[in-house]
């Protein structure tokens, strides 16, 4: 304490406070730009500044001295900060009103640098309808498509002279009697899935299936198909009736249910057509005296594929007893569907690989 | 099958309703409506009228007749005409002015030929009968003058088509569309087949049956005297017409009438060209027929055929001989109706590619209790309307076969159905197919053997497909219904008549499933990614031609020339299954870049087919008594190609697009091998990078991609020989890997990285290395000799030129060092670097530059 003398701090006094708040004040107002101000900033309200240092000082004080010195330094400190936040504002304002507007763009100049490209509106279409059934508990089941007969045909009830065969439209491979074909359906996945995952088994398979036409607006050689399965204990054709409207109803929206019609399939029995309804017009356009739906032709129904109960013969053929297991099967096409829920008019389109068909479709459907 | 609806009612007590309602009833019992095409409708104003006075006009082109006509008026009406084959004193069609024919045809007075014609003389065309067209329709003398033709005529009817599946065979006929269509308006049905039959006590045409599995039923009967020129009546060349079948003559008129009407085929011979007795067999070696169509056929020892002393006559079930055809001077005709085996004559027509009218319904199963119905009914028709005499006595040649039986629980169809039907509807439905049911369970019908037909009949398969419980009920299925073999079929029976709309909706509970596998996520990644990275995806046909393999390039002994081949490609020149992605990628380019896009990046994601080495030629066809053995399973595996998933891409043009901003950036081999990495990358696999040259890619610009020591694929750019032989962009790249390979690579979950907050410590290399040097192997070196302080390593700049020095290249690299636990010293990093240089003088010759 003995060589403390409050003379020597000259930081404190009156005048020269008053001075660097002058010096500030005109240095902020001299400020131009913001770049310009954060300086000022630095140099008169930074941590080195005339005025932090001379607060630092106050603790030097007398006691008796330290309040009036704290009370000046601390007027002069918010009338800087106060001229900083007001230059800072004349500047942001300034600059938003002259800088950002020299720095505008034409937004509207076109950026395709990289354009997207897109998946296949049937690969998107397969994946949505598989997701469906994952979501109800199924597995995905894939097959060959170059075939063993067996599993294609015989397996499924269809033997060889079966009628039904020959309305397959087959390609055989090699020959006629090799024992391969491609598969005219997807349905001999579940042969395997019923011979590799046994029972119960609740399986969704889509892909490719191949059958001898000539492509044209509504056939394609090549085209792919949705086929499921399940076997277990006590299935019943309302399970499949039940599936299949929890089905419709994901794909095309609440309230669109399934209609069944008797059909034939040799590896379903019983088996059925199985119509959606009309999920455009709701099934009104049938009712006479209401405006006419494109997509159902106003029939209020839409065909979308077969299904049926498992036959007990395909059932035994895999190995698996029908007097404890039943289940069903049904199975639908994936160009048919897109083309009625997409509003896609020719099937050539799907096939060819023109990019402007398949771009809007983006990756998902 | 085109059913009239007129026919129908004439064995259906119909109410009033419209075929559209016939026609829904029966699509809801499985019949289902094909169209509904409407007849005479939209006619109008036509009379009978009487050709009073015919003038010949002269002086024009053609013969025409100015003609009076009586019509029931107060004056007769002139009409002119342009056929000649009438006289005065016919009757004839006359359509009035104001009147209109079918189509919509409206006929009003004109003048013409210089005189008035007030309304028309029509033929059988012009009134929608058929197609004859060769002169004016004359009508019996007898017939009313004035009156509607319409009526007169039956001209108004609706034909509904249905499409019959192929296991009701009874249903191609209107005695079976008749049946459903009584069920499904719960109204009397009057069966065609049941006539009353004369006792017959002598035996027609002598026949026998020598293969009791070829045919169980063989009936003939005889007639004389036929009038071979007498004309089917109009009626039946109108019905005939409308089913959608010709007519040809009068006796082949009714066995095709009544083929329709019944579901039984029947064939007519010409009596006097048989010799001696017909017996039904099976073909010897080395026999021909020239059937009806005039085609000589060399039989096949399985055929089913019917022959006399002379041999074969008739192909059974399919197709008549020619030299025992009725003609046109026959009057002693002898009518066959028989019950062949479905399957024999599925496999003959099969055989000789021959469907017929009468093929079709064997195959799908006919009535073998409608011979002598049939047969009675044909020679009756001959008889009125062809003035033949009936011979007595029939020739009927049978083999004993029992009726099949089914026994199930009355339960059964509920517990199908998930509904439950009270026993007495399961009953009824079932009687009103026709079957016979009775109380108790009757075990013989689960032993059985091996029915005439070839048909397995009960025993083992029977004994698995057995449903019993309580309650059984035994049922015979009617004589038409052989397709119900199975309790199952008895449960569609019953609820397809109950009303599949009846059916409940009852989402199952499915066990817990393990959602998509690996590998099917990593499929659809890929897909995305690509996608995202600008490549459009393509599903191209899978068919190839060896054309493609010399475009590619690929030399001779190339493993993708091995590839499965078609027995009946759609198209000749594409008879192959696709070996490699690429064909199919670079034609649909080429037709986009056709189509006017010429900057084209496209992907597929598919199936490629792979013979494999010493696969057997065959895949057997195993029984399906039973589950098939692992062993006899992977005997069909071994036959079938390998079918790994494939990944491809192919571009051309500008792969970043040039604009306002400035030039855009030709796609390059680069490209091809920067998508095979996003691909990797997706699936998590490292690839590694080497020079190759393998066809179809470019010798200098293919980069081969390998998974660890796995080749997984190729990328570049391609050759310029391809790009030339498949009409390319220049420079076009491609890239295709085994996805089936990368996936196997797989690694298991990412260990996730621990993140050091310490400062990150940056020297820059310049390094020489001979041109040759791969980068790759530059990169690798730099790599192991960094050590682990190395955070990434990034090449900023490849120079050729003066001061690199002739032969070499200067390679800038960035290297990014970083502790996990300290800040790193400048001594530490710069040791880092020395290190890394080092190992790439080592290793590849590398020298600083400016060193």
């Amino acid at each position: 304490m003995s060589d403390y003398d409050p003379v020597e701090v000259t930081p404190l006094h009156a005048d020269e406070v008053s001075r660097m708040e002058a010096d500030a004040l005109a240095a902020i107002k001299a400020a131009g730009t913001l770049d310009a101000l954060k300086q000022a900033r630095l140099a008169h309200a930074g941590d080195r500044s005339p005025v932090a240092l001379a607060n630092r000082e106050i603790g030097a004080l007398p006691p008796a001295a330290r309040a009036e010195a704290g009370k000046r330094v601390g007027t002069v400190r918010r009338a800087i900060n106060e001229a900083l936040a007001a230059r800072q504002g004349e500047l942001e304002a300034e600059r938003d009103a002259r800088v950002l507007v020299e720095e505008a763009v034409d937004v509207t100049l076109p950026w395709d640098r990289r354009p997207r490209g897109a998946r296949h509106p049937l690969t998107t279409m397969q994946e949505r309808i598989a997701d469906t059934f994952v979501a109800m508990g199924y597995e995905v089941a894939e097959g060959p498509e170059l075939e063993g007969e067996w599993f294609n045909f015989d397996a499924l009830n269809i033997a060889t002279d079966h009628p039904a065969r020959s309305e397959h439209d087959t390609f055989f491979v090699e020959s006629g009697e090799s024992g391969m074909v491609l598969r005219t359906q997807t349905s001999p996945v579940q042969i395997r899935a019923l011979l590799q995952r046994g029972v119960p088994c609740y399986v969704i398979s889509p892909g490719k299936v191949f059958r001898t036409d000539e492509l044209d607006a509504t056939h394609t050689p090549v085209f792919h198909q949705v086929e499921g399965l399940a076997i277990d204990e006590g299935l019943t054709m309302a399970h499949l009736k039940g599936t299949l409207d929890r089905f419709a109803e994901v794909m095309f929206g609440e309230g669109i249910s399934t209609r069944f019609r008797p059909n034939y399939f040799p590896f379903t029995e019983p088996s059925a057509e199985m119509d959606l309804k009309c999920f455009v017009c709701r099934g009104a356009s049938a009712v006479p005296g209401n405006p006419p739906c494109r997509t159902c032709k106003s029939e209020g129904w839409i065909e979308w594929g077969g299904c049926g109960m498992v036959n007990p013969r395909v059932l035994i053929a895999c190995g698996v007893d029908p007097s404890r297991y039943s289940g069903f099967a049904f199975g639908m096409g994936i160009e048919r569907t897109l083309m009625f829920r997409h509003n896609a008019e020719d099937m050539r389109d799907m096939v060819e690989g023109d990019v402007r068909f398949t771009l809007p479709f983006g990756m998902e459907i | 099958m085109r059913v009239p609806l007129s026919w129908l009612r004439e064995y259906v007590d119909l109410p009033a309703v419209t075929a559209h309602e016939v026609a829904d009833r029966l699509t809801a019992a499985g019949l289902k409506l094909e169209s509904i095409t409407s007849h005479g409708h939209d006619v109008k104003n036509v009379v009978v009228g009487e050709v009073l006075e015919v003038e010949e006009l002269t002086g024009f082109k053609k013969p025409i007749r100015h003609c009076k006509v009586e019509v029931g008026e107060a004056t007769p009406r002139e009409i002119v005409c342009g056929a000649t084959n009438f006289a005065a004193g016919d009757r004839v069609p006359v359509v009035l002015p104001g009147g209109v024919l079918p189509g919509g045809f409206e006929v009003g007075a004109r003048k013409t030929y210089g005189r008035m014609s007030e309304g028309m003389i029509c033929s059988e065309r012009e009134l929608g009968l058929g197609d004859d067209h060769h002169g004016i329709m004359v009508l019996p003398a007898d017939t009313p003058i004035g009156a509607d033709v319409v009526e007169l005529l039956g001209l108004r009817d609706d034909v509904i088509e249905l499409e019959i599946t192929p296991d009701i065979g009874y249903a191609l006929s209107i005695r079976g569309v008749a049946r459903e269509a009584a069920t499904a308006f719960g109204v009397p049905f009057h069966d065609p087949a049941d006539v009353e039959l004369p006792e017959e006590t002598g035996q027609a045409w002598p026949a026998s049956i020598a293969d009791p599995t070829a045919c169980d039923r063989f009936v003939l009967r005889e007639v004389r005297g036929f009038d071979p020129s007498a004309q089917s009546p109009l009626w039946m060349r109108v019905r005939l017409t409308r089913a959608g079948m010709r007519p040809v003559s009068l006796a082949v008129d009714i066995t095709n009438y009544l083929m329709l009407e019944l579901g039984q085929p029947l064939h007519a011979f010409d009596r006097g060209r048989l010799t001696g007795e017909i017996v039904v067999r099976r073909a010897r070696p080395g026999e021909t027929l020239e059937t009806l169509d005039h085609v000589v056929r060399e039989l096949d020892p399985d055929d089913i055929l019917i022959t006399d002393q002379s041999g074969p006559i008739s192909m059974a079930g399919t197709m008549g001989g020619l030299e025992t055809e009725i003609s046109d001077t026959s009057t002693d005709i002898v009518i066959e109706a028989a019950h062949f085996s479905a399957t024999g004559i599925s496999r003959e027509s099969r055989r000789h590619n021959l469907v017929s009218e009468a093929s079709k319904r064997f195959e799908r199963g006919v009535d073998r209790e409608l011979p002598l119905a049939a047969s009675w009914r044909a020679v009756r028709l001959l008889a009125e309307l062809g003035g033949a005499t009936v011979q007595p006595g029939v020739t009927h040649a049978e083999v004993g076969v029992r009726p099949a039986r089914i026994a199930i629980p009355s339960s059964h169809p509920g517990d199908v159905a998930g509904i439950a039907y009270a026993k007495e509807t399961v009953v009824h439905r079932l009687e009103q197919v026709g079957c016979t049911v009775t109380d108790g369970d009757d075990p013989a019908v689960r032993t059985g053997g091996v029915d005439p037909t070839g048909v397995v009949t009960g025993g083992e398969l029977a004994a698995r497909l057995a449903v019993t419980g309580d309650d059984m009920i035994t049922v015979t299925p009617p004589s038409w219904r052989p397709d119900l073999t199975d309790p199952n079929d008895l449960a569609e029976e019953v609820i397809r008549l109950e009303g599949y709309e009846s059916l409940p909706s009852v989402l199952p509970k499915a066990p817990a499933g393990a959602g998509l596998t690996e590998g099917q996520r990593l499929r659809r990644r890929v897909g995305r990614a690509l996608a995202a990275a600008g490549y459009v995806e393509v599903l191209a046909y899978p068919f190839i031609s060896e054309a493609d393999f010399d475009n590619l390039q690929l030399p001779a002994d190339d493993a993708r020339r091995r590839a499965m081949r078609l027995a009946n490609p759609l198209a000749e020149d594409e008879p192959l299954m696709r070996t490699t992605l690429l064909p199919g990628l670079l034609k649909t380019l080429v037709r986009n870049v056709g189509r006017g896009f010429p900057d084209v990046a496209l992907f597929e994601s598919g199936a490629v087919y792979r013979p494999r080495e010493g696969a057997p030629r065959t895949a057997p066809v195993l029984g399906v008594e039973r589950e098939p053995t692992a062993d006899e399973l992977a005997s069909v595996e071994a036959a079938l190609p390998d079918q790994p998933h494939r990944v491809a891409v192919v571009l051309a043009g500008e792969f970043d697009r040039s604009g306002w901003w400035g030039p855009g950036r030709q796609e390059c081999w680069a490209d091809a091998v920067r998508a095979a990495q996003l691909v990797a990358v997706e699936a998590g696999v490292e690839l590694s990078v080497t020079a190759d040259q393998h066809e179809p890619w470019h010798p200098g610009r293919c980069a081969a991609l390998y998974s660890g020591d796995t080749l997984v694929g190729h990328a570049g750019e391609l050759h310029p020989r391809v790009i030339e032989a498949y009409g390319l962009p220049p420079r076009t790249s491609a890239m295709e890997l085994e996805l089936s390979r990368i996936e196997r690579a797989m690694p298991g979950p990412v260990e996730a990285p621990r993140v050091s907050a310490y400062p990150v410590a940056t020297q820059d290399v310049a390094l020489i290395v001979p041109d040759f040097t791969p980068v790759a192997d530059v990169e690798a070196a730099l790599r192991d000799g960094a050590g682990e302080l190395l955070e990434s390593i990034r090449l900023f700049d490849v120079y050729t030129g003066e001061q690199a020095g002739e032969g070499n290249k200067s390679l800038a690299y960035t290297l990014r060092f970083r502790a996990a636990d300290r800040t790193l010293t400048a001594e530490e990093t710069t040791a880092a670097r020395d290190a890394a240089v080092a190992l790439a003088a080592d290793r590849v010759g590398a020298h600083l530059r400016g060193v």
